[in-house]
């Protein structure tokens, strides 16, 4: 049996450059307006409760500042984006990817397994006694396949106006357009301290072997 | 700052690549297919005639933030305001049975709407306001449009860098029910910084489409020969989506 099932490795790499242009891309569209508010509306400096440092040129897409080509590429990703999450959580359920490997026990989560859980990898030890994934690394998936990647599609939803008439109730549910707006920045850059948690652990595990399992599905058993 | 170097060079080579893409000719068809996508999308979720969110009056915004043109000092329109828009016209025109020339005074005894509505701006931020103005549809209805007409164009008064302001939408967003031609902001006059005398309200899209200083509406079979070809002022200048619904 394979480490990575193929369903998972397609969508780990095709999930990985939808996010990445759409990040990207993002930062442009925050650069336009580098303010954000809660409620429904806000425009001026004292309604805004962050303001957003400008985003160099080097970290967005397009590399210049172009509102409407970062909204074209936007667009374009975020359908793609949207299905390929929808895709993944439907073969994890099929598959029991998601019972087997990513439900936490009750057990996992007294405070002293935790504690000896984060000590485990303090010392860079990365040995799972039995089961695919610890805690943290449960934890850590199932919040972001559970919570932020959802959470980037209904906050984008609800501070699109032409979805609104149907979906308004969306919008009050995430506290009105602004709040929905400041929520899609939050949950964005959310991903990003996974991401950067993620490739940091990978570069720790041993990158190579790591990466050509997550391509080729690896063994089973092997780490 | 080693790090910090290496994380811009893959940042900017995979910006680069992506300018490559958008640059080509079916990198550009890719992009347009995808506004094509969503419109279609939202049109298949939403009823055509489903309202966007109407507040209550206490919910208006302390004031009312002004975009784009502010204070058109082209033309005649600052001897126009000057005599408080007495004279103002509005053209229906093109694909009509029955071409108009409306004044205010025309416009104002029409059936009213009012809705207490949110103004989404592309970049990002919003404004809460109370419009007035007779639905375009009544309008549309009494000038009786031809057939092949497809779009309703909106011709404005303001010029920016040279070029006067105009917009479009198609017929299912020109007959919404909350497309009206408003000539009043919160129970006032409107203020010349959001489009005095008149401007339109398309309020299942974004500000862009939302045209100001309104001097016209014109009934046309194609946006090919408007402006550029791509139905609205910044859709032909830096690209913006024709459909704002997202």
């Amino acid at each position: 049996m394979k480490r990575h099932a193929l369903s998972t490795r397609i969508w780990h790499w095709l999930n990985l450059v939808c996010v990445v242009v759409l990040f990207m891309s993002g930062l442009t569209i925050s650069n336009a307006h580098r303010r954000l508010y809660w409620g429904d509306w806000g425009f001026a400096p004292e309604q805004a409760w962050l303001a957003v440092p400008r985003f160099p040129d080097w970290m967005t897409i397009p590399g210049y500042y172009s509102l409407a080509v970062a909204r074209d590429w936007h667009i374009l990703m975020a359908w793609p984006f949207a299905l390929l999450l929808l895709f993944m959580w439907v073969t994890m359920l099929v598959n029991r990817h998601f019972k087997r490997d990513l439900v936490t026990t009750r057990a996992e989560w007294k405070p002293r397994a935790i504690w000896h859980d984060i000590v485990q990898h303090l010392k860079l030890n990365f040995d799972h006694e039995g089961g695919k994934f610890n805690f943290l690394q449960k934890l850590a998936y199932g919040l972001v396949l559970g919570v932020f990647l959802p959470m980037m599609i209904f906050t984008g939803i609800a501070i699109s106006p032409g979805m609104e008439p149907t979906f308004g109730w969306l919008v009050d549910l995430l506290g009105g357009r602004q709040s929905a707006r400041s929520l899609h920045f939050i949950f964005a850059f959310a991903l990003f301290g996974f991401f950067i948690v993620h490739v940091l652990l990978v570069l720790l595990a041993g990158p190579i072997g790591q990466i050509r399992d997550m391509i080729t599905g690896g063994r089973h058993g092997e780490a | 700052m080693k790090r910090r170097g290496f994380l811009a060079v893959i940042g900017a080579g995979f910006a680069a690549g992506c300018n490559k893409i958008a640059e080509s000719d079916s990198g550009s068809r890719l992009l347009g297919a995808a506004e094509k996508w969503h419109q279609g999308a939202h049109r298949l979720l939403t009823d055509r005639e489903a309202l966007a969110p109407e507040y209550p009056r206490s919910a208006i915004s302390s004031y009312f933030r002004g975009n784009g043109s502010t204070d058109p000092q082209n033309g005649d329109y600052p001897a126009q305001a000057a005599e408080g828009f007495a004279n103002w016209r509005l053209e229906v025109r093109g694909l009509v049975e029955n071409p108009m020339s409306l004044s205010l005074d025309n416009i104002r005894r029409l059936p009213q709407r009012t809705q207490v509505t949110r103004h989404d701006c592309v970049e990002g931020w919003s404004a809460i306001g109370e419009w007035t103005g007779p639905q375009l549809s009544l309008i549309l209805d009494a000038a009786k449009l031809k057939p092949e007409a497809k779009f309703i164009v909106f011709r404005c008064a303001d010029n920016l860098n040279g070029q006067d302001y105009y917009e479009s939408v198609d017929l299912i967003d020109a007959y919404h029910p909350q497309t009206i031609v408003a000539h009043r902001l919160n129970g006032e006059p409107l203020p010349v910084k959001n489009g005095a005398p008149l401007r339109m309200r398309i309020e299942r899209q974004l500000g862009y489409k939302h045209a100001k200083y309104l001097t016209a509406i014109e009934a046309v079979a194609s946006l090919d020969d408007i402006g550029r070809g791509q139905g609205g002022y910044w859709e032909d200048r830096s690209g913006y989506q024709w459909y704002a619904g997202i």
